[in-house]
């Protein structure tokens, strides 16, 4: 029998083979980024340092118990009601003299807050706390910070406080930083996020 | 002379594509390795809860990943269904978060320490009292900036 060159493999579709792996590859994959909410821990405490002493009617308590419920101020509250209760508090001003809040928008009662500097949220949970329910309320007083943050940048600025700090962290954003800067530091020192959290206890 | 007139007035010859193969491939190969589709395999649930006041969290060689939650299910033999964290691909007890931050800072640069952050990665269902042992671990390591990661969305759905 005559030896036949075996017939070469017709290599033409190997292309579009290998393109649709590519489009796949290339539409699958996202370079995700992660979002979340931001904090800062306390340090541990030196031990021989007082705590000041701090006027009740300026601590806004959340309570959190086991069965994710919410007691705010000593009410039971529900979750959508946070956040504006959160900015009523931190919005009141009630205070007088040196402690007036001029930029304040509350009803200014003088059994509530006397400004947002000293406007202090204390947050406390049962360790049978689910932690979605943590982040919830979380991210309710985040918000209601943010909220007042926005309105005076638009006050102020003509622009939102958010869209500013976005600016501020952008590397690429052309604008004058130096002043975007001051201005990011104004806004945060006019509604200071004090938000206390106490080591969780069984209650 | 006759050479080349004999070409004259032939069709064109067709571009060559024998190599679109190899740079495909090339092409291909460059993805499949540069893309990573997750840093560690997750051995927990890991169910993010929801929130919408949320930053972003880029460069992500300055971030620390700490996880959380109940052992998925074929663990679960292994370790039970209480919750636990997870560190770089092992189980760890809340006592190894210390541990496991120094030798993160070791790993980085000395001038980019004070910005680590320490993301958290906690299933929702997971209870309080494991994230606050985790966050006193922190908070003795002094690794105080933090990031509760989360997916954006309504909190009603947590």
């Amino acid at each position: 029998m005559a030896k036949r060159s075996a017939p070469e493999v017709n290599a033409g579709s190997m292309a579009d083979i290998a393109f649709l792996l590519l489009i796949f590859f290339l539409v699958t994959t996202t370079i995700e980024t992660d979002r979340g909410i931001s904090r800062k821990l306390p340090p541990i405490p030196v031990e021989d340092i007082v705590p000041p002493v701090i006027k009740q009617k300026n601590i806004f308590t959340v309570i959190v118990n086991r069965n994710n419920d919410l007691l705010v101020e000593d009410q039971l509250m529900d979750l959508k009601d946070l956040r504006e209760a959160a900015v009523k508090f931190l919005d009141n001003g009630g205070g007088v003299g040196e402690e007036a809040c001029d930029y304040c928008q509350g009803v200014r009662d003088p059994s509530s807050s006397d400004n947002p500097e000293k406007a202090i949220i204390s947050l406390v949970n049962d360790r049978q706390t689910k932690y979605g329910t943590y982040i919830s309320v979380q991210n309710e007083l985040v918000g209601a910070y943010n909220f007042l943050r926005n309105r005076e940048a638009q006050r102020l600025y003509g622009m939102d406080y958010s869209e500013m700090e976005k600016n501020f962290n952008d590397p690429n954003y052309n604008g004058n930083k130096e002043v975007l800067g001051k201005r990011v530091d104004e806004i945060q020192n006019m509604y200071p996020q004090k938000l206390s959290e106490a080591e969780p206890k069984s209650l | 002379m006759a050479k080349f007139t004999k070409k004259m007035g032939g069709e064109l010859p067709a571009v060559n594509t024998a190599s679109l193969p190899d740079i495909v491939f090339m092409l291909l190969f460059f993805f499949m390795v540069a893309t990573v589709m997750r840093q560690n395999t997750l051995m927990i649930q890991n169910k993010l809860p929801f929130a919408n006041q949320v930053e972003k969290l880029d460069k992500k060689d300055l971030v620390m990943y700490i996880y959380a939650g109940k052992p998925s299910q074929r663990y679960q033999q292994k370790y039970g269904s209480e919750a636990r964290i997870q560190l770089n691909d092992k189980f760890a007890e809340v006592s190894d978060v210390q541990q496991f931050i120094y030798a993160e800072r070791e790993a980085k640069r000395e001038e980019l320490i004070p910005y680590l952050t320490t993301a958290l990665k906690v299933d929702v269902e997971t209870n309080m009292g494991l994230v606050s042992d985790i966050k006193q671990e922190l908070r003795k390591a002094e690794a105080l900036k933090i990031n509760y990661t989360t997916r954006i969305g309504d909190v009603n759905k947590n």
